[in-house]
C-alpha cells in the first residue's frame, strides 16, 4: 500500500497533478505538501471543524478525508476565497463587521462552512432561519467568541 | 468626561482581523524553517512508578533520527513555580504527563517511530490521586523536591496561604444563620483550538536561542527558559507567533519548551514540537480541581457577618502558577460583598495527578461558586429574597475592604439592580412550575481585579512610539495580543489622540528583542496597563510635536488639536508628517520618538496579604434563566442577563465579544465540561469525550455595561476579560435550585447528576 497514486484535481482554481500515498489525509496534502497553511489542524479527529475546506462546494473536514478521494474534484481553501481585486469575500467581511473573530484559529473553517451553506441556500432560493443557521455551524468549535457573533455574521451573509 | 471622543467608545473592527479571516496569520503550527527537525516526547505509561531503565539505542539507530535525549543528556535546572519539576524524569515518574525522553527527526513519522523504539522498564507503584489521602501521616512523599515538611508541616503540601481579618468569634456570635457546605469543583481544560507548539532555533555561531513560542508572558518566559537551560536571558529571543487561544494556559513554561530548545542545541538545527489534541488534553494545564469547605453567617438583619473557608487544592505532581490561585480567591472571600470577618486557609496538595495551571478567572470561578451558593442557602433560612440579600450586602463606592482593597469606583449595586430589573427576576423566581419542563432563575455576582494585579515586582508595561516622516505611527508595546483585541484598543487610542488613521498605524508586540518590558497578558490587565502606557508615551511625543509646531507656525505652544493627520491651532494647521520632517531634517536634527513605562498605582501586598493590589476593581452580576427537563435531567440555559462595571466601554464590539465568550465558557463549566480521571489516567482526552458547547447550545445573552469612569483606567476603563465567566456557574446552579428545589454543591450539572438528584432528592 506504499505505492504512490497519481491524482488530478483543482485547488483554488488551479489544476494540479500529484502523486500521493493512499493513506495521505487531505489536510496533510493541503498544509504539508501544497503549503496552504490557512487550513488549521485543530483536533485531527473530525470534531472541531477548524480544518474545513470545500470539495466541489461542500464543506468537509479535511482531516477525515483521504487525499486520493479528491481525484477529479475541485477544492477551495481559505486562500481561494479572495481575489486580487477583492481580497475579502462577503463572508469574511461580515465576520469582521460582526466581531466574529478573536484568536482566529477556528475562523478559516467557519468561513468556508458559511460559504458552502450560503451557496446551498442561494441555489434553493431560501433564507435560513436562525435555528438553521445555528445548526449549520454545529460542527465547529470556537473557544473564544461564544458563537453569538459568528451566528450573527452568518445571518448577515444570508440576508 | 471633558473631551469629546470620536473613536473611543465606538464599535471598531478587529485591527488584526483581516489576516485572521483570510488564513494569512501565521500561528506556531504554520512555521517551517530550512532544515527543520520534528521533535516528539515520550511520556510515561504509568502515573506513578520508578524507572528501572531507559534504552534509546534502537531509536538512535533509526535512519532520520538526529537526536534522542533523556535526563542524562541534559544539564538543566528544575522548573516550575516552586522549582520542583525536572524537565526530563530519570528515576521516578509522578503523573501521566511525565516526560522521559525526546527525539528530533527529519519527519514526524520517523519521530513517532523512534518513540515507539525507546524501551522503558518501570517498577509500577500505587499512586495517590486524592489530596486528602496525600495529607495522611502514612502517605509517601510524592514530590521528592517538595519542601512541605519544612515550610508547612506536611511533606505533601506544595503551597499554603492563610489570610484573616475582623473578629471571627464576635461575628459568629452575632450570626442568626450559619451555613456550612462542602463544594467540589471539577478539573476542566482550556481547550484552545490551536494546540501547544514551539519552534526552537539555536545558533552555535553566537550562542543565541530563538524561540517561536505561544507564551502569554514573554519576558517571564525568557527568564524561565534561561533558568532551565542555564543560559543568559538576553541570549534568548522570544517571538510570539499568532496565538490560537490562551485563556491563561500559556502562563507557565512547560517541559516541552526547554526540551525543544535542548533538541535544537544538541542538533544545531531548528526543531519544532506540535502537540496533537490528545497530548493537549493530557499535557497542557487545566483549571484547579478543589474542595472548598465554606462556613458563612448573617445576622438577624440579613447582613453578612463572617466567612470561614478551608480550601484543599489538588496540586498534582508539580507546582505551577496554579498553586497561587488562592491569592485571587482570598479577594473574593474577603471582599465580595461587605464581609466584617474572614478566615481563609488554602493548601495545594501534591498528588499523582497532572498539575493545573492558570485559567481565566484564576480560582475565582471556584471561589465565587461557593460564596454565591452559600448566599442563596442563607437567604432561604433567613426568609429574605435572593436579590434583596445581595443588594443589602453589596459593595459600595469608597469602601476599603478588610483586605484593604480600595473601591474608588464601584458598580456592584448598579449591576445587580440592572440584571434584577431586566430579567424580571422577582416575577420569574416565583413562577410556579408544572409538568416535565421546569424553569428557574438564579443570580450571582463577582469581584475581580480591573487594573492589573501586583503579584510580581512590577505590574508595569512599556511603550515606545515612532512617528515617521510620512506620518505613519509604529507602536512598540510590551503587551501581547492573544485574540482578545488589545491591538485594536491601542490603535484606537493612538488614532483618537494623534488623529492618525488606522491604516497608518502599526503595532509591534511579538519580539522580546524589540518590545519593551511587560509582565504579560493575564489578570484582565492588558488594555488597562498597555492603554495607560500608550497614553503616557503619546503625551511625551505630543510635547515634542507641539514644540515643533509652535516654532514652525510661530504660535505659542499650547494644547493643539490632532485631527485627520493634521495638527491644528486656532485658524492655523499643519500636516503631522511635515512637522516630523522638520524635526528630522531641520536643526537640531531630532527623531520623533517617545518612550514611557507605566506602573499601576497599586500596592504589593504585605505578608498578611493586605493592600490595594489593583489599580481598580471590576464588579459584575448575572441573572440566568434555565429550563430543566425532569425526564432526562438536561439543563438548558435560556437567557443570560449580564451587567458588568467596565469603567468605560472602549470598544463595544470587542467588549461584547469578551462577554459572550466568557459566559459561554462559564456555561460549559457549569453544565458539560469535566476531565475525568481514573487512577491518574485521563479517560476523555478528546473532543468526543470532553464536551464543549456548540452553536446550538447558545442562549440569548443580554449585556448591560455599567460605566463608573474610574480615574486609574485609560478613559476611565477597567479590565474586562475574566469577569464574564466567573458568576455564570453559580447563577446557573442557583437557577436549577429555583427550578427543581435541589441545591447542588458540585459541578458540572450533567444530566445524569441532575436526574439522580431529582429522583433521590439528594444534594450532590
Amino acid at each position: 500500500m506504499n505505492s504512490l497514486i497519481e491524482i488530478t484535481f483543482t485547488i483554488n482554481g488551479e489544476k494540479m497533478v500529484r502523486k500521493v500515498k493512499p493513506s495521505l489525509l487531505l489536510i496533510n496534502l493541503i498544509r504539508d505538501e501544497l503549503k496552504l497553511k490557512g487550513t488549521k489542524p485543530g483536533c485531527l479527529e473530525g470534531e472541531c471543524g477548524a480544518c474545513t475546506v470545500l470539495v466541489d462546494g461542500i464543506a468537509i473536514n479535511s482531516c477525515m478525508y483521504l487525499a486520493v478521494n479528491v481525484e477529479g474534484k475541485s477544492i477551495t481553501t481559505i486562500e481561494g476565497l479572495g481575489t486580487l481585486e477583492k481580497p475579502l469575500n462577503k463572508v469574511q467581511e461580515k465576520m469582521l463587521e460582526h466581531g466574529a473573530v478573536q484568536c482566529g484559529f477556528c475562523t478559516s473553517g467557519i468561513v468556508l462552512s458559511i460559504k458552502s451553506f450560503s451557496d446551498k441556500c442561494k441555489a434553493q432560493g431560501k433564507v435560513p432561519t436562525r435555528n438553521e443557521v445555528k445548526k449549520s455551524l454545529e460542527g465547529h468549535l470556537c473557544r473564544c467568541t461564544g458563537y453569538v457573533k459568528i451566528i450573527n455574521a452568518a445571518e448577515a451573509v444570508y440576508k | 468626561m471633558a473631551k469629546e471622543l470620536s473613536i473611543i467608545s465606538k464599535s471598531t473592527q478587529k485591527f488584526d482581523g483581516k489576516e485572521r479571516v483570510t488564513g494569512k496569520a501565521i500561528y506556531g503550527h504554520d512555521i517551517e524553517l530550512p532544515n527543520m527537525l520534528h521533535g516528539m516526547i515520550l511520556r510515561t505509561k504509568y502515573p506513578c512508578a520508578n524507572i528501572i531503565s531507559i534504552d534509546t539505542s534502537a531509536a538512535k539507530a533509526l535512519e532520520g533520527v538526529a537526536c534522542v535525549i533523556t535526563a542524562d543528556d541534559a544539564d538543566v535546572n528544575m522548573i516550575g513555580y516552586k522549582r520542583d519539576h525536572p524537565i526530563l524524569k530519570s528515576k521516578t515518574v509522578n503523573c501521566i504527563r511525565d516526560e522521559i525522553a525526546a527525539v528530533a527527526a527529519t519527519t514526524k513519522d520517523i519521530a513517532r517511530k523512534a518513540l515507539s523504539l525507546i524501551k522503558v522498564e518501570y517498577d509500577v507503584k500505587k499512586g495517590i490521586f486524592n489530596p486528602f489521602d496525600a495529607l495522611k501521616e502514612n502517605a509517601p512523599k510524592i514530590n521528592l523536591a517538595g519542601k512541605g515538611l519544612e515550610q508547612f508541616a506536611n511533606k505533601n503540601i506544595a503551597e499554603s496561604f492563610h489570610y484573616e481579618h475582623g473578629e471571627l468569634d464576635v461575628q459568629k456570635a452575632k450570626s442568626k444563620v450559619i451555613i456550612s457546605k462542602r463544594y467540589t469543583l471539577p478539573r476542566v481544560a482550556h481547550s484552545c483550538l490551536g494546540t501547544s507548539n514551539i519552534t526552537a532555533d539555536y545558533s552555535k555561531l553566537n550562542g543565541c536561542l530563538t524561540l517561536w513560542a505561544s507564551t502569554q508572558v514573554p519576558f517571564l518566559y525568557q527568564r524561565d527558559i534561561a533558568h532551565a537551560l542555564k543560559m543568559e536571558p538576553s541570549k534568548i529571543r522570544i517571538i510570539q507567533p499568532t496565538i490560537g487561544g490562551a485563556f491563561g494556559s500559556k502562563l507557565d513554561m512547560l517541559p516541552f519548551e526547554p526540551i525543544c530548545a535542548l533538541l535544537s542545541i544538541k542538533t544545531g538545527k531548528p526543531v519544532q514540537i506540535l502537540y496533537n489534541r490528545e497530548e493537549e488534553f493530557i499535557a497542557s494545564p487545566t483549571r484547579q480541581t478543589m474542595v472548598i469547605d465554606l462556613t458563612t453567617g448573617a445576622d438577624e438583619t440579613s447582613r453578612f457577618t463572617f466567612r470561614e473557608v478551608k480550601i484543599t487544592m489538588d496540586n498534582g505532581a508539580y507546582t505551577s502558577w496554579g498553586a497561587t490561585t488562592p491569592f485571587v480567591m482570598m479577594q473574593t472571600f474577603s471582599s465580595l460583598y461587605q464581609v466584617p470577618a474572614c478566615s481563609f486557609q488554602a493548601d495545594a496538595v501534591y498528588t499523582n495527578n497532572p498539575f493545573a495551571g492558570s485559567f481565566r478567572g484564576y480560582g475565582n470561578p471556584q471561589a465565587t461558586f461557593s460564596v454565591e451558593r452559600n448566599i442563596n442557602l442563607m437567604a432561604k433560612e433567613l426568609g429574605i429574597g435572593n436579590d434583596e440579600i445581595r443588594l443589602l450586602n453589596a459593595n459600595y463606592k469608597g469602601e476599603i475592604t478588610g483586605q484593604r482593597l480600595h473601591y474608588k469606583t464601584c458598580g456592584a449595586k448598579p449591576a445587580l439592580e440592572k440584571v434584577i430589573k431586566e430579567s424580571h427576576y422577582k416575577v420569574k423566581e416565583k413562577k410556579k412550575n408544572q409538568g416535565r419542563y421546569k424553569t428557574g432563575i438564579g443570580l450571582a455576582s463577582m469581584l475581580h481585579v480591573g487594573g492589573g494585579a501586583k503579584i510580581y515586582r512590577s505590574d508595569g508595561c512599556g511603550t515606545r512610539l515612532k512617528l515617521d516622516h510620512y506620518g505613519y505611527l509604529t507602536i512598540f508595546t510590551g503587551s501581547s495580543e492573544i485574540g482578545q483585541g488589545s491591538e485594536t484598543i491601542l490603535a484606537m487610542i493612538a488614532a483618537e489622540e494623534l488623529g492618525i488613521p488606522f491604516e497608518k498605524i502599526k503595532v509591534i508586540n511579538t519580539d522580546t528583542d524589540v518590545k519593551p518590558w511587560d509582565v504579560g497578558v493575564h489578570a484582565s490587565r492588558t488594555s488597562f496597563v498597555s492603554g495607560n502606557s500608550l497614553l503616557g508615551a503619546i503625551k511625551l511625543i505630543k510635547e515634542k510635536l507641539n514644540k515643533q509646531v509652535s516654532k514652525l507656525l510661530c504660535v505659542e505652544a499650547g494644547d493643539f488639536s490632532y485631527k485627520n493627520g493634521l495638527i491644528i491651532t486656532g485658524d492655523k494647521e499643519i500636516k503631522i508628517d511635515k512637522v516630523v520632517r522638520d524635526m528630522h531634517f531641520g536643526l537640531p536634527n531630532e527623531l520623533c520618538v517617545a518612550e514611557y513605562f507605566y506602573e499601576p498605582p497599586s500596592d504589593f501586598q504585605d505578608k498578611q496579604f493586605r493592600g490595594n493590589v489593583s489599580g481598580n476593581y471590576a464588579f459584575a452580576s448575572q441573572a440566568i434563566e434555565v429550563e430543566v427537563d425532569t425526564y432526562t435531567g438536561n439543563v438548558k440555559v435560556l437567557d443570560v442577563y449580564v451587567s458588568q462595571d467596565v469603567g468605560r466601554v472602549l470598544n463595544p464590539l470587542g467588549l461584547q465579544g469578551q462577554i459572550e465568550g466568557g459566559v459561554v465558557m462559564g456555561i460549559g463549566y457549569a453544565l458539560t465540561e469535566e476531565m475525568i480521571f481514573e487512577n491518574g489516567n485521563l479517560i476523555n482526552p478528546s473532543f468526543h469525550g470532553y464536551k464543549l458547547l456548540t452553536s446550538t447550545d447558545i442562549p440569548n445573552i443580554h449585556f448591560y455595561p455599567i460605566e463608573t469612569f474610574d480615574e486609574a483606567g485609560p478613559y476611565g476603563s477597567k479590565g474586562v476579560g475574566e469577569a464574564p465567566l466567573i458568576p455564570t456557574a453559580p447563577a446557573i446552579a442557583n437557577a436549577v435550585a429555583n427550578a427543581i428545589g435541589v441545591e447542588f454543591c458540585s459541578l458540572p450539572l450533567t444530566p445524569e447528576k441532575v436526574l439522580k438528584a431529582i429522583k433521590e432528592k439528594t444534594i450532590i
